[in-house]
């Protein structure tokens, strides 16, 4: 680096290095005091859903299988009453270049950034998204940077993270690999200060287009297979990318009526920036630990405003145990030949418990899985947490402790959703909007109407709870 | 004597990014205890020892500072032994499948 700037100079620039990073002025876009056009943020870029596709399929990214899960679908009718288990379909994403469908997101950033005129491309993340930038970047021969947290105090990397570390570094891309806390923005910051490339967020409008090519293929090969649009789909959920471009696509493919379940593995009593913590989760992503704050406020990314707006697109949030779907990363194996995961198949282990009170006649479709791999796998996970005295053990998965006993169900019937409720996380978003209002600023009509379409209500349930809020502050 | 390491070779350099006092005011008690650290690949610049202030050039081209930790850094991450606890999930969920088949 040229010159080293600091923590706070660094972060007071961040405005402008965002802009410079992405040849977009998301100011231009606000129409209220909290309130943007988000549909226009997302349609100036150009990108409907067959333009996407088109710069997908010139690197082979999309086009990937439905799998009809029939060996699951029979063991889920084995434990559902008479007449009930629901038909499950798995969109195989692990046959993108970088076996995930991140690579979907990443191939519009980096045309994006070609376009644009930007030599590289930066990127801060420590999951599949990494690898996928570092691929588009590698085929279209622009330099790649990837800033990851990837390992506690003692230098013990997140074997997951670490499989991701030598993916990009096989891609050709810089690693940046940091220890654990949310001064990465800063380093992140910091790199796209110093070279002057493009910043492949995971939240800019390009990034979200990315994805409705996976919601839009989706329902017309369920179409294609079964003569229907798929009745629920389920979408394992962290930043709320995976359910806002999934559920658009769904639209735009005319699938109105398929129910948008998001689910997360239930991380709840570890702190995500906890050094302790970090390598107790034995999940790093498509947990509570991101899919909670990222739904209850968005604007908590690394552009100015996120695209992805998981809120307004969810039906239903649910949630699942560490060990139901490291128990479903196996049965998926086993049964369906199909080694995949962990993480992605969150949404399997939901699908499970899901499709068991659907009928048989309806449609349920998981909406990803990702690849496997060393370090990226169930027993890397299960054996790095044994080594930090968590107990692995088979039992009633509803005894899960996140950090102190991951408990693998000893039968499929034990698979079972938590809902969140969907009230209260309404509430808490509504209660975050409000606190981003400077001293003195008030709503404007705009902000209400916002208000209403960012929790999927209307602008009474809005104006009850921002009522609310004022008694209990003052 | 520390070892010296060839200009061109593929290390591995790291750096204290903030100092345990400097961290972010909203870091958890126990993250604001360590340094923020960073770790970063690239090919020797220049010769220089084990240990010591070295500089890298990385894939992407830039060049970074820090204290040279490794040489040829392996990829250690793998699967481990087999755990017990997903051991027989399959055996498991096969016999669920054919009990079914053979119910009459």
């Amino acid at each position: 680096m040229s010159r080293e700037l600091g923590y706070e100079e660094i972060i007071a620039q961040r405005i402008d290095i965002m802009r410079k990073s992405l040849g977009l002025d998301y100011a231009q876009y606000a129409t209220g005091a909290l309130a943007f056009d988000y549909e226009r943020l997302l349609s100036d870029t150009g990108y409907d859903v067959d333009t996407a596709h088109q710069v997908q399929r010139s690197t082979a990214v999309g086009d990937t299988p439905l799998v009809e899960l029939r060996n699951i679908t029979e063991l889920v009718r084995i434990l559902a009453e008479p007449g009930k288990g629901a038909r499950i379909f798995v969109k195989d994403e692990a046959a993108n270049p970088s076996g995930s469908f991140k690579d979907r997101r990443a191939s519009l950033s980096v045309h994006e950034a070609i376009k644009r005129g930007y030599r590289g491309v930066v990127a801060a993340t420590s999951g599949n998204y990494g690898a996928a930038v570092a691929s588009q970047a590698a085929k279209a021969g622009l330099a790649c940077i990837i800033v990851q947290e990837a390992f506690d105090s003692k230098g013990i990397a997140q074997p997951e993270i670490a499989e991701k570390t030598r993916a990009c570094e096989a891609y050709g891309a810089e690693v940046m690999r940091l220890s654990v806390g949310p001064e990465l923005f800063y380093m992140f910051l910091s790199v796209l200060k110093d070279t002057d490339y493009f910043n492949a967020s995971l939240y800019t409008p390009y990034s979200i287009l990315g994805i409705e090519t996976l919601g839009h293929e989706l329902a017309v090969q369920t179409e294609e297979l079964t003569g229907r649009f798929p009745d629920v789909v389920v979408t394992t959920h962290a930043g709320g990318g995976n359910v806002t471009g999934t559920a658009r696509g769904l639209r735009k493919a005319g699938a109105h009526q398929a129910q948008m379940i998001a689910a997360s593995v239930d991380l709840s009593g570890l702190h995500m920036a906890s050094d302790n913590d970090f390598n107790r989760k034995s999940f790093t992503t498509g947990h509570t630990g991101f899919s909670i704050p990222f739904t209850t406020w968005p604007d908590r990314a690394d552009v100015p405003r996120n695209s992805a707006r998981p809120l307004r697109y969810m039906d239903r949030f649910v949630t699942v145990t560490q060990g139901d779907v490291f128990y479903m990363t196996e049965v998926l194996a086993q049964v369906e030949g199909l080694e995949r995961g962990p993480a992605g198949n969150t949404s399997l282990a939901a699908a499970v418990a899901i499709a068991k009170k659907l009928d048989e006649d309806r449609i349920v479709v998981v909406q990803e899985t990702e690849y496997t791999g060393a370090g990226k796998h169930p027993l890397a996970q299960l054996n790095l947490a044994k080594k930090l005295g968590i107990d692995v053990r088979r039992g009633d998965p509803r005894e899960n402790i996140p950090g102190r006993a991951i408990v693998i169900p000893e039968h499929p019937a034990q698979i079972s959703v938590v809902d969140v409720d969907l009230d209260r996380i309404r509430r808490s978003y509504l209660r975050n909007a409000v606190g981003e209002l400077q001293k003195g600023e008030q709503l404007h009509e705009t902000d209400l109407e916002f208000l209403a379409e960012e929790t999927g209500t209307d602008r009474c349930y809005v104006q009850e709870v921002l009522h609310e809020v004022h008694r209990k502050t003052g | 004597m520390a070892e010296i390491v060839e200009k061109g070779t593929w290390v591995e350099i790291q750096r204290i990014v903030l100092a345990p006092g400097e961290r972010a005011p909203q870091v958890p008690e126990d993250t604001k205890l360590v340094p923020l650290e960073m770790r970063a690949k690239g090919f020797l610049d220049k010769t220089a020892h084990l240990g010591e202030e070295a500089e890298i050039m990385t894939p992407a081209g830039r060049r970074l500072r820090g204290i040279l930790i490794e040489i040829n850094p392996a990829y250690v991450h793998s699967f481990g032994p087999p755990v017990a606890a997903l051991s027989t999930i399959g055996v498991e969920v096969h016999s669920l499948l054919t009990e079914q088949e053979q119910a009459p």
